[in-house]
C-alpha cells in the first residue's frame, strides 16, 4: 500500500466505524508504492464521507479530479449493476482517492457532491447521461452530451454501438427543395 | 426575443472587479452563440442573456461533436483505439496517443525501453509546443490580429513535418503501440529537431511575442478579463495552464512523474529532464497567454536536453514478452514473425491484461488528460473512461464570463482553449 | 434546312440584324465566360468546420498552402455571403439540422464539399451519434478523400469545383443532379513495373 494514502484510509475507518470500507487496490502492481487504492462507500454514507474527505486537514481531498461511470453488465463476479467512481485529489498532501458507490436498477440514484466540488457539475450531467444514474440535489441535471428527445443511455451496455436507427431520422434536403 | 433573467442572485456573485449590476428589473436579450461561429472553435453553443452589451448570465450547451468515443473503445482493442485518440485533441494528436498507451502501460505493467521513453518525451513536449502554437495564435486571430494567427502557423507546419518524418502522417500520428512505437525514428529526425527547436521556433515565438505582448490593443482585451482566482480554481477541478495562470502549483509532470520527467527512468540512475513550471498569479486571459508562451520556451529545453543522446537499442519492449507488435520486417520476412503478428492482431487473440482498473494520467497541453481503464480480462477494454480536460476547465465558463462585456467571450473562450472533439467526444 | 429555299423562307435576316445577332451573342458568350471566369476565382467558402478537418482547412488557409492561390480565401461565416460550403469533419446527430438550416440560407448558386472521411461516410465513427455521411441529407457536390485530407487535396477539391463552376456556372444548384459524385483522385498515374509482383 502506498505510504501516503494508508493514514488516510485508517483515519477513514475510525471516523466511520459502522462502514465497511473494504479498501483494496484498484489494480494489484509489482510496485506496490504506485498502487491506486479505492474504498466502496454506500450511497446513503456519501455525502457523509466526502464532506469529511474534503474538510479534513489529513485528508483535505481539494479536488474532484475525475467521475466516472461503469456499467458492470456482464463484469465477472459483479453483484451490482452500476458503479459510479470519484477520483479525489489533494494538492496540499499530494495524494489521491478513488472512492465508489455500487447502485442497482430500477432506480439508480446517488446524491450529488456538487455542494463540495463544483467541478462535479457537468461531470454528474454527464453520468446521467450515459448511464443514467440519477443525481439527487445536483442542481441542473439535464442531458448535456446528446440531444433533446433522445431517450437512451448510450453507455449502458445493453446498447448497441450503432445505435437504435437515431442516425438515419432526418429530413432529407435536395436540391429541389433548397 | 425578450426574457427575464433566471437566477439574478447568482449572477451577481461573479464579475470582474468593480462590476456592481444594477437591480434587475429591466428586459434583457437572449443571444445565441454558435454552434457555428468562427470563435467557438469548432461546435460549441452559448445561450447568453444581455444587458445592453453586458452579460448577466450563461448557459451552455455542448454535445455538438458527441461521437461516442467511450463507447467506442468498448469494441476496439488497446492497439486500435489509439487511432480514435488521434481525433480526440485533435490539435495535438501525439499527446493523446502517449496519454492512451500510458494508461494501457499502467494496467499490462509494462516498463518502457529508454530509446522508447525519450522519444515519447520529445514528442509529447512538440505536441505541447503545437497545441499552446495553436491556442495563442487562435486568441490572436479571434481578437482581431490576423498576422499573430499566420506566425505560429508557420511554426506548426514544421512540427507536421516531424510528425510526417517519424510516422508517414501530417496529423493523424497513431504512432505509439502498447509496449513501443510503431516504428522507430528515421536517423535525421533528432537533427531536424534541433534545428527547429534552436533556430526556427525561438525566433517565432520571439515574433509572437512582440506582435502580441507590445500591442495595446491585445493587452487591455486580455488582462482583467475572465479571471479566476486559486480557490475556485482548484474547486472546479481546473488543470494545466488555467490552472497554473491561476497560482495553482500542479504539473503532473512534477508531481506523479512519467516517462523521462522522472528520476532514474534508464534503470541506470539518469536524472530526470531539468525545466521549470510557469506560474502565474493574473488568472485572466493575459496570465494564461503567458503561461503558455513560457511553457513553450521550457518544452525547447527539455527537447534540447533529450534530442542529442537519445540511447540506442530497441523501442519496444522486448519481443520474448509478446507484448509489442513485431516490426514489419519481421513480419514479411519469417514464420515466427507472422504468427506473432497473428497473435496479436486476431479479434480473439492480443493482449489479455489482468482484471482489475487502473487511472493514468499524463499533463497535457491542456491539462491533465487521464485515462480510466475498467479491464475484465479480455483484449479490449471493458470500459475506457477518458478525462478529458478540455471538459473540466470549460465548466467554469458560466461563472467566468457573468458581468463581461459581450466582445470579451471570444477572448476568454480563446484563452480556454476548448477542442470540441475532446469536450465532447 | 434543304427544304428552305429562297421563297419559302418566312423570315430573312437582313444585313444589320444579323450582325445585331451574331454581337449579342458574342456579348452572351463573353458574359457567361467572364462571369464563370471571375465566379470561380472568387468562391467564398463557408468552413463548416467541426473537428480534426477543421485543422487542416486552416492549414489551408496559412501561410504555407494558402487558399488565396485560387481566391478563396474570403472565409465568411455567414452563410449568406458564402458559395461554397465546405463541410469539414464528423457530424453529429446533433449538428445536422444546423448544418441543414445553414445550407437552406445560402444563396444561389451554391456549391459543397465533403471534406474527409467523417463527413463523407462517417469514418472511423461507426456510433450512434454520427451521421454516417452528409450526403444521406444534403446534395454534394466533390467528396475529399483522407482522413483528414491533406491541405493539397483540399486544394484539389476548390479547383474541382473551379471545373464545375467552369463548364456550368450559370446553372443554379436546383438545375444540377443531386450528388455529382465527383470524388478527388490523384492526377498522377503511378505505371506499375512489370513482374513487380513475382
Amino acid at each position: 500500500m502506498s505510504a501516503k494514502i494508508t493514514p488516510v484510509i485508517e483515519l477513514l475507518q475510525k471516523q466511520f466505524s459502522d462502514i465497511d470500507f473494504a479498501p483494496a487496490p484498484l489494480l494489484e502492481m509489482e510496485d506496490q508504492s504506485k498502487e491506486q487504492w479505492c474504498v466502496k462507500v454506500g450511497a446513503d454514507k456519501l455525502m457523509a464521507v466526502m464532506s469529511f474527505l474534503r474538510s479534513d486537514e489529513r485528508c483535505a481531498f481539494e479536488q474532484l479530479s475525475d467521475l466516472a461511470g461503469v456499467d458492470y453488465l456482464n463484469f465477472p463476479n459483479a453483484k451490482d449493476r452500476y458503479g459510479v467512481t470519484y477520483s479525489l485529489l489533494s494538492l496540499s498532501n499530494e495524494h489521491r482517492l478513488w472512492v465508489k458507490v455500487f447502485v442497482n436498477d430500477p432506480n439508480p440514484e446517488v446524491p450529488s457532491v456538487v455542494s463540495i466540488w463544483h467541478g462535479a457539475t457537468w461531470m454528474e450531467r454527464e453520468v446521467w447521461d450515459m448511464f443514467g444514474v440519477r443525481f439527487t440535489d445536483h442542481p441542473d441535471l439535464r442531458r448535456i452530451l446528446t440531444w433533446e428527445g433522445f431517450e437512451a443511455h448510450p453507455l449502458r451496455k445493453d446498447y448497441p454501438l450503432t445505435g437504435r436507427g437515431e442516425r438515419e431520422n432526418f429530413k432529407v434536403i435536395t436540391r429541389e427543395s433548397a | 426575443m425578450m426574457t427575464t433573467a433566471t437566477s439574478p442572485q447568482e449572477t451577481h456573485q461573479a464579475g470582474p472587479a468593480g462590476y456592481a449590476p444594477e437591480e434587475p428589473g429591466g428586459d434583457l436579450w437572449a443571444l445565441n452563440f454558435g454552434p457555428q461561429h468562427p470563435a467557438t472553435h469548432t461546435t460549441l453553443r452559448h445561450v447568453l442573456e444581455l444587458d445592453g452589451e453586458v452579460i448577466r448570465s450563461c448557459t451552455v450547451h455542448i454535445g455538438y461533436l458527441h461521437s461516442g468515443f467511450e463507447k467506442l473503445a468498448e469494441h476496439m482493442n488497446f492497439n486500435q483505439y489509439v487511432v480514435v485518440t488521434d481525433r480526440m485533441n485533435y490539435v495535438s494528436p501525439m499527446a493523446n496517443n502517449i496519454a492512451w498507451h500510458h494508461a494501457c502501460e499502467k494496467l499490462f505493467g509494462i516498463e518502457l525501453t529508454p530509446r522508447c521513453k525519450v522519444i515519447r518525451t520529445i514528442i509529447a513536449e512538440l505536441a505541447r509546443i503545437q497545441d499552446h502554437l495553436l491556442s495563442v495564435g487562435a486568441t490572436g486571430l479571434d481578437l482581431g490580429a490576423f498576422t499573430a494567427f499566420m506566425y505560429p502557423f508557420n511554426a506548426r507546419e514544421t512540427i507536421y513535418d516531424l510528425c510526417e518524418e517519424i510516422c508517414g502522417a501530417r496529423f493523424t500520428t497513431s504512432y505509439t503501440r502498447v509496449g513501443g512505437l510503431m516504428q522507430d525514428i528515421t536517423p535525421r529526425w533528432p537533427g531536424m529537431v534541433k534545428d527547429y527547436c534552436t533556430d526556427e521556433l525561438p525566433k517565432a515565438l520571439h515574433d509572437l511575442e512582440n506582435l502580441l505582448l507590445r500591442n495595446r490593443i491585445f493587452i487591455e482585451r486580455t488582462k482583467g478579463v475572465g479571471q479566476i482566482s486559486r480557490e475556485e480554481a482548484i474547486n472546479w477541478g481546473i488543470t494545466g495552464p488555467l490552472a497554473r495562470s491561476a497560482g495553482v502549483r500542479r504539473d503532473l509532470r512534477k508531481d506523479e512523474p512519467y516517462l523521462c520527467y522522472a528520476d532514474n527512468w534508464d534503470g541506470q540512475g539518469a536524472k530526470a529532464v531539468s525545466f521549470k513550471v510557469p506560474i502565474a498569479t493574473g488568472g485572466d486571459c493575459l496570465a494564461r497567454f503567458q503561461v503558455r508562451m513560457a511553457e513553450m520556451r521550457e518544452s525547447i529545453k527539455i527537447i534540447i536536453q533529450l534530442v542529442d543522446n537519445i540511447p540506442s537499442g530497441p523501442v519496444d519492449v522486448l519481443p520474448n514478452d509478446k507484448m509489442a507488435l513485431p516490426s514489419k520486417d519481421e513480419v514479411y520476412g519469417s514464420i515466427e514473425g507472422l504468427i506473432h503478428h497473428f497473435e496479436q492482431v486476431m479479434t480473439n487473440r492480443g493482449h489479455t491484461p489482468p482484471v482489475g482498473e487502473v487511472y493514468g494520467a499524463n499533463e497535457t497541453a491542456n491539462g491533465e488528460l487521464g485515462f480510466y481503464l475498467v479491464s475484465d480480462g479480455g483484449n479490449m477494454p471493458y470500459r475506457a473512461r477518458c478525462r478529458p480536460p478540455s471538459f473540466i476547465n470549460y465548466q467554469c465558463f458560466e461563472k467566468l464570463i457573468v458581468g463581461h462585456k459581450i466582445s470579451d467571450v471570444v477572448a476568454v473562450l480563446g484563452s480556454l482553449n476548448v477542442i470540441a472533439a475532446e469536450l465532447d467526444r | 434546312m434543304g427544304l428552305a429555299s429562297a421563297g419559302s423562307m418566312p423570315y430573312q435576316e437582313s444585313k444589320e440584324e444579323f450582325l445585331t445577332t451574331k454581337l449579342s451573342h458574342l456579348i452572351d458568350l463573353l458574359r457567361k465566360q467572364s462571369i464563370n471566369w471571375s465566379r470561380k476565382n472568387s468562391l467564398w467558402p463557408m468552413p463548416f468546420a467541426t473537428a480534426c478537418c477543421g485543422i487542416e482547412l486552416m492549414a489551408t488557409g496559412a501561410s504555407r498552402y494558402d487558399i488565396a492561390r485560387f481566391g478563396a480565401e474570403v472565409m465568411r461565416f455567414t452563410p449568406r455571403q458564402c458559395d461554397l460550403m465546405i463541410c469539414a469533419g464528423r457530424v453529429a446527430i446533433k449538428t445536422m439540422p444546423v448544418l441543414q438550416r445553414i445550407y437552406m440560407q445560402m444563396a444561389e448558386p451554391k456549391w459543397v464539399i465533403s471534406m474527409g472521411a467523417c463527413a463523407s461516410t462517417g469514418g472511423v465513427f461507426d456510433t450512434y451519434a454520427v451521421v454516417q455521411g452528409v450526403d444521406q441529407f444534403l446534395p454534394v457536390d466533390v467528396y475529399v478523400p483522407g482522413c483528414p485530407p491533406r491541405p493539397e487535396t483540399l486544394l484539389e477539391g476548390v479547383m474541382a469545383i473551379q471545373r464545375l463552376v467552369d463548364n456550368e456556372g450559370m446553372i443554379n444548384s436546383k438545375d444540377r443532379e443531386r450528388g455529382l459524385g465527383l470524388v478527388v483522385q490523384p492526377t498522377v498515374q503511378v505505371e506499375v513495373e512489370k513482374g513487380a509482383g513475382k
